[in-house]
């Protein structure tokens, strides 16, 4: 089902160039200065905020780089994963390890849990790749299923801590900035979001990036036009999962805690709820998607307690109902109707 | 706003002292945030969602007493304003919902947050902020067996090493010359519970003739029960989550295996173990208890359980009466009530944790005659005694004395 959204999404603005050229380059500026706003939005929205709301939009912004990720994976390789929850907690204990048993700085966890699952995300796409649609995804399930169970194993416990998990000291700012702990780990994680998005936007415009994209459309016609399909779904599977494994990774350094309950299936599914709602296929979508996923549960909350998960999920069909495809979709059909003012009243 | 009911608050302190002179210690009014002269602000934490959700009906309970207790006029004259939030039973929520508790609704304390992944995850957290994490609900030991380093964390129901030592105590009292054989969940909870059997045995610890473990992944203990009878023991310890405790006395059962079998505190509920085990399995089996039990008809003519009965009746109609959870809510919330009383108007942070670490001989009239509540300075678990009860065949019936598993001793 996503799928299909997914593909209308992209290959419109991809592939009709001609035809939508000049509003195209219209919409294009407008969604830029967009961006722009909302980046100066969320940078010095820190200045006005509590410390606890600075720490909940930091939380967001964390969600929204593993929901980058996940988007590399379904929206642009258009490969299902219902196990992104494994490589976010791969991450994430790949730093807390490393900050308390190895003293390593917070920092530099980030390269190292981005590589440790670069490689766990590239060993897992290669035996997946046989696997199509569903059958990924049931896969993917069993590795979030079992992922808490081997944090919780025996022999590993020395590092991991077992059920008690591992508590992370929470980094100062650098330089003696004149900012809480809260301030300067939003402004890293913002930092380093913004890195990894401009990232993957080269990435998805890149000769790399059309070769997924022919893949996910046609793999058949991909493959004959020379595309090494099983190494590029492997390589889109590594990609993604290094994503989230950042994002894992600060969330660890955030949340300064880590614990195999913190990484139970319903992470997983979270992920691919703030995929959907955001928009497969859309990378800006995966803001959205973050801040759906950090606060969404908490209006559910507000609006009843016993009740909660009922109200996220009524909340959840309205939204996908209202706006089938995500909040790209929304934004590209808002974007359609402005730049064709004479079509409509 | 704070900073004018502090002042206000300096003012009537001034007042007070000069009206009161005769009672400095009353006059002082102190408080911290969450406090004004009319409200207690009080955060928890429970899972009211999630794989744990059964627990949420701790907290509602507790929603239910403290209605009561403002119900008749509050603490000191001060309503109590109890906000729980859900967490999920997910460590990463528990840590967003204790931050919301501290700085933005700006609660005094946070009382009986749920789970053991939960409360590590909020222990550094309230400690760096001096908010008591009060009455933690876990039984593991780490929260409080460590008042310097963890001034602001303590315990509440008797934790997992002292449940072990009132084992060992007891198997010392009554089996001195046996051999005994120890099912265990391979996590911290299982190695705490252990850890406490061994302690307790002190140089006796060799009687341990065999330890197998289990993973809560794991389908069956057969295999363990097997290996556990084949090395001769006449005292089975059975440290098991519920349906792995099930299995363990179902197995015995079918082995023929008849040890002195004693099953541990959270595994000893009679229609969730019992009945599934097979209660001629079951018949014989000792375990412990520290709260009256709500279907046993020992205590129908209780006067404390007959209290319990009244409060459910006009404040919690609904709750679920076979349910210890019940119990348990009510007991700890009354426990809050007593330390807010001691507090008087100095309700400070440091000033709950020092009443806290201030109860003395404190009996609450659903705990089992005979176990009172004590705490010090330096002992921050208020719950550690114990009574044995044996199962009849149809419900738990309680002997011998009460035993004591104190640590640090």
């Amino acid at each position: 089902m996503t799928i299909e959204h997914s593909a209308e999404i992209l290959p419109s603005r991809e592939a009709a160039p001609a035809r939508e050229a000049q509003p195209r380059v219209r919409g294009a500026a407008g969604s830029a200065w967009f961006g722009i706003a909302v980046v100066v939005a969320l940078a010095v929205a820190p200045l006005f905020l509590k410390n606890f709301v600075t720490f909940q939009l930091t939380m967001a912004l964390v969600y929204a780089i593993a929901i980058l990720g996940l988007n590399l994976l379904t929206g642009i390789s258009g490969q299902f994963s219902l196990g992104h929850g494994a490589f976010y907690a791969v991450g994430a204990y790949s730093a807390a390890i490393l900050m308390e048993s190895a003293g390593l700085g917070y920092a530099w966890t980030l390269p190292v849990a981005g590589v440790v699952c670069f490689v766990a995300g590239f060993l897992f796409g290669l035996p997946a790749l046989r696997l199509e649609g569903v059958y990924l995804a049931l896969a993917t399930f069993a590795l979030a299923v079992a992922t808490p169970q081997f944090l919780k194993l025996g022999p590993l416990e020395h590092w991991t801590g077992g059920v008690q998990g591992v508590i992370v000291t929470k980094p100062d700012p650098p330089f003696g900035l004149p900012m809480s702990q809260d301030q300067w780990l939003f402004y890293f994680t913002l930092a380093v979001g913004l890195l990894l998005y401009w990232a993957a936007r080269n990435l998805v415009h890149s000769r790399s990036g059309r070769a997924l994209l022919a893949i996910r459309d046609n793999p058949i016609a991909a493959r004959s036009m020379g595309v090494n399909t099983a190494l590029y779904k492997s390589l889109a599977f590594g990609v993604s999962a290094a994503y989230t494994g950042v994002a894992g990774a600060l969330g660890a350094i955030v949340v300064q805690f880590v614990a195999p309950d913190s990484f139970t299936f319903a992470l997983s599914v979270s992920l691919f709820v703030g995929l959907v709602v955001g928009g497969v296929g859309w990378l800006p979508g995966a803001l959205a998607g973050g801040a759906f996923v950090m606060f969404i549960p908490n209006l559910a909350e507000h609006v009843s307690k016993g009740l909660s998960g009922a109200v996220y999920g009524v909340l959840l069909i309205l939204i996908i109902y209202a706006a089938p495809g995500g909040v790209g979709g929304l934004a590209r059909s808002l974007g359609a109707r402005f730049s064709q003012p004479g079509r409509r009243p | 706003m704070a900073r004018t009911a502090q002042r206000l608050g300096a003012l009537a302190a001034t007042l007070g002292i000069a009206a009161l002179a005769a009672a400095p210690a009353w006059a002082q009014k102190k408080y911290d945030p969450g406090v004004t002269d009319t409200e207690i602000k009080i955060g928890n934490i429970m899972p009211y969602s999630g794989p744990a959700s059964a627990y949420a009906l701790i907290a509602k309970t507790q929603k239910a007493y403290f209605d009561k207790v403002n119900a008749e006029g509050g603490i000191n004259g001060r309503k109590v304003n109890f906000i729980s939030y859900d967490d999920g039973y997910s460590p990463p929520k528990t840590v967003e919902q204790a931050r919301k508790l501290v700085e933005s609704d700006e609660v005094l304390f946070i009382f009986q947050p749920l789970g053991t992944a939960s409360n590590a995850a909020i222990q550094k957290y309230m400690n760096a902020k001096k908010v008591p994490q009060l009455f933690v609900a876990t039984g593991a030991t780490r929260f409080g067996d460590n008042p310097k380093t963890s001034p602001y964390t303590m315990g509440w129901q008797p934790n997992y090493q002292s449940e072990g030592r009132i084992y060992a105590k007891y198997i010392l009292d009554n089996k001195p010359d046996s051999k005994i054989a120890v099912l265990f969940q391979n996590d911290d909870y299982g190695k705490d519970l252990l850890k406490g059997l061994k302690d307790g045995l002190g140089a006796k610890a060799s009687m341990i003739v065999a330890e197998a473990g289990y993973e809560v992944s794991e389908p069956t203990v057969d295999s363990q029960m097997v290996k556990l009878q084949s090395s001769g023991a006449d005292v089975f310890v059975n440290v098991a989550t519920p349906k792995f405790a099930a299995q363990a006395i179902r197995k015995a059962g079918d082995l023929g295996w008849k040890p002195m079998h004693i099953v541990n505190n959270v595994s000893n509920s009679a229609g969730s173990v019992m009945k599934p085990a097979g209660l001629e399995n079951a018949k014989g089996v000792l375990s412990t208890a520290y709260l009256k039990d709500a279907t046993d008809p020992t205590w129908k003519d209780d006067a404390g359980m007959k209290e319990w009965t009244a409060f459910m009746d006009k404040y919690f109609p609904d709750g679920d009466r076979t349910s210890s959870f019940t119990v348990y809510g009510y007991a700890s919330a009354q426990t809050l009530v007593q330390v807010l009383k001691q507090a008087g108007d100095d309700l400070t942070r440091d000033n709950v944790m020092k009443q806290a670490a201030n109860l003395k001989n404190v009996s609450l009239n659903v705990l089992i005659p005979g176990i009172t509540m004590n705490t010090s300075p330096t002992d921050f678990f208020p719950i550690e005694q114990m009574q044995m009860q044996k199962f009849d065949g149809e419900k738990w019936q309680l002997f011998g004395p009460v035993i004591s598993g104190e640590l640090g001793g």
